[in-house]
């Protein structure tokens, strides 16, 4: 049985953890509201951007962009992004699981990887992996101008052909509640085609010609897929920290109420114990005294 | 004549609205093949962007933009900039543009591949864009 004493100091430090992953759940939730205003804050331009490729790379149907030309090879690069910190549930674990069963199932052979976020980059780099780039430590809401670096040292790989395919890997934010592991090809790029029934693209004076409009537009929209997907990551992360802050909060309560329980009973105890000794002694008393 | 014009960049919309330049072109900027004035019905256009001002007018209010490079897309009834990075004019730091075009030239100054030359006068170029206008705004010579 243990001390009274005891138990009660218990119940203060767990208290105290209480208070923690409370405020750490307030936080989570403003920082996730601000996180997912930055994501909406780049779709117009990434909508546009889609708009525009689709009606240039229709005019310029002779010229073939390596961005969009398959590639025979499997040698493959992964941009993976993963937050710096953790406390957030499986999180990250599942984005690395993630790429390395889909790395395993499609492409033979050692992976490259550029990686955008501390987590992913310690998990590589303790595995000995072939990290190209790397730009952690990225604070909530990075100007883009914060992961062009990486991301023109994975086009560059591309570039040169030692990579056939770039995969982005990132935490889909689908609601609080769930965020999924995604991994998809960055390039080669499909352009979608457009709908049936569309209006057809505006046809545009190109200034200069069609081909170095695209050449300029490509990778722009690849920045722009990589840097969406890095804020829709820490909207993930945030959720994820969020509802696993409140798990936290809720499992120290019932600590809580557990440890109080035993508490009572402690002192019941001793104080049954103490009454038995002064009925004893006064029992013993009373005996010898006749 | 008003038209819709939106200055969007990837991290947040600089500008929407309706423009109308009264007889003067709405939207100034720096093209691939030179500065362009933009009428309402100007033919479709789709070009790139130089570094520089941007200059946006709505009957007697003008607006002055900054934009790293990107891309301009007149349509019959809308105009869209997609901008690199572009700051409204008040943000630029003129010490860090000066930093950054002092950076530019002493590796310029070095030996460097075509690649790296081609983008240090990009750097050079943007600098010198911002410095320029953040000039003009205070209202002295360059």
């Amino acid at each position: 049985m243990p001390s009274l004493r005891d138990v009660r100091s218990r119940i203060r430090s767990v208290q105290n953890i209480q208070k923690i992953t409370n405020a750490m759940q307030v936080v989570a939730a403003t920082k996730l509201r601000k996180a997912q205003q930055a994501v909406r804050a780049t779709r117009p331009y990434a909508e546009k951007m889609l708009e525009v490729l689709e009606t240039t790379a229709q005019r310029a149907t002779e010229y073939r962009h390596p961005y969009l030309e398959k590639r025979e090879g499997d040698s493959v690069l992964v941009i993976l992004v993963t937050s710096d910190k953790g406390l957030a549930g499986a999180l990250n674990s599942n984005t690395i699981r993630a790429v390395v069963r889909y790395v395993n199932q499609h492409h033979k052979g050692q992976a490259r990887y550029v990686t955008l976020g501390r987590k992913g980059r310690d998990f590589l780099a303790r595995y000995r992996r072939d990290i190209v780039a790397d730009a952690s430590g990225l604070k909530d809401r990075p100007g883009i101008a914060a992961i062009l670096p990486a991301v023109a040292a994975a086009m560059e790989e591309y570039n040169e052909g030692r990579v056939d395919t770039i995969l982005l890997a990132y935490a889909r934010w689908v609601s609080t509640l769930r965020q999924e592991a995604t991994v998809r090809t960055l390039l080669p790029f499909d352009i979608p085609d457009r709908e049936e029934g569309a209006a057809p693209g505006a046809d545009y004076i190109y200034e200069p010609e069609p081909e170095e409009v695209l050449d300029a537009l490509l990778p722009r929209y690849v920045e722009t897929q990589v840097y969406q997907a890095v804020l829709e990551n820490q909207a993930s992360f945030y959720s994820a920290q969020m509802v696993a802050m409140q798990n936290a909060t809720k499992a120290a309560g019932d600590f809580i109420q557990d440890l109080t329980l035993t508490a009572n009973k402690v002192r019941q105890e001793t104080i049954t114990a103490e009454l038995m000794d002064i009925v004893g002694g006064a029992e013993a008393l009373r005996a010898s005294g006749r | 004549m008003a038209v819709p014009l939106r200055v969007v960049s990837v991290e947040r919309s600089l500008f929407e609205g309706e423009v109308d330049g009264q007889g003067r072109p709405f939207l100034v900027c720096l093209g691939a093949e030179g500065e362009l004035g933009i009428l309402p019905r100007h033919a479709p256009l789709l070009t790139t962007l130089r570094p520089g001002p941007m200059l946006i007018r709505n009957g007697s209010e003008e607006t002055e933009l900054f934009v790293g490079g990107g891309f301009l897309e007149v349509l019959p009834d809308r105009v869209t900039v997609l901008a690199d990075v572009a700051e409204r004019a008040e943000e630029i730091s003129e010490e860090a543009a000066e930093e950054a075009r002092r950076r530019a030239q002493e590796r310029l100054a070095g030996q460097l591949s075509p690649e790296e030359e081609a983008e240090m006068i990009h750097i050079l170029e943007t600098a010198e864009a911002r410095l320029r206008l953040s000039r003009i705004r205070r209202g002295r010579p360059g």
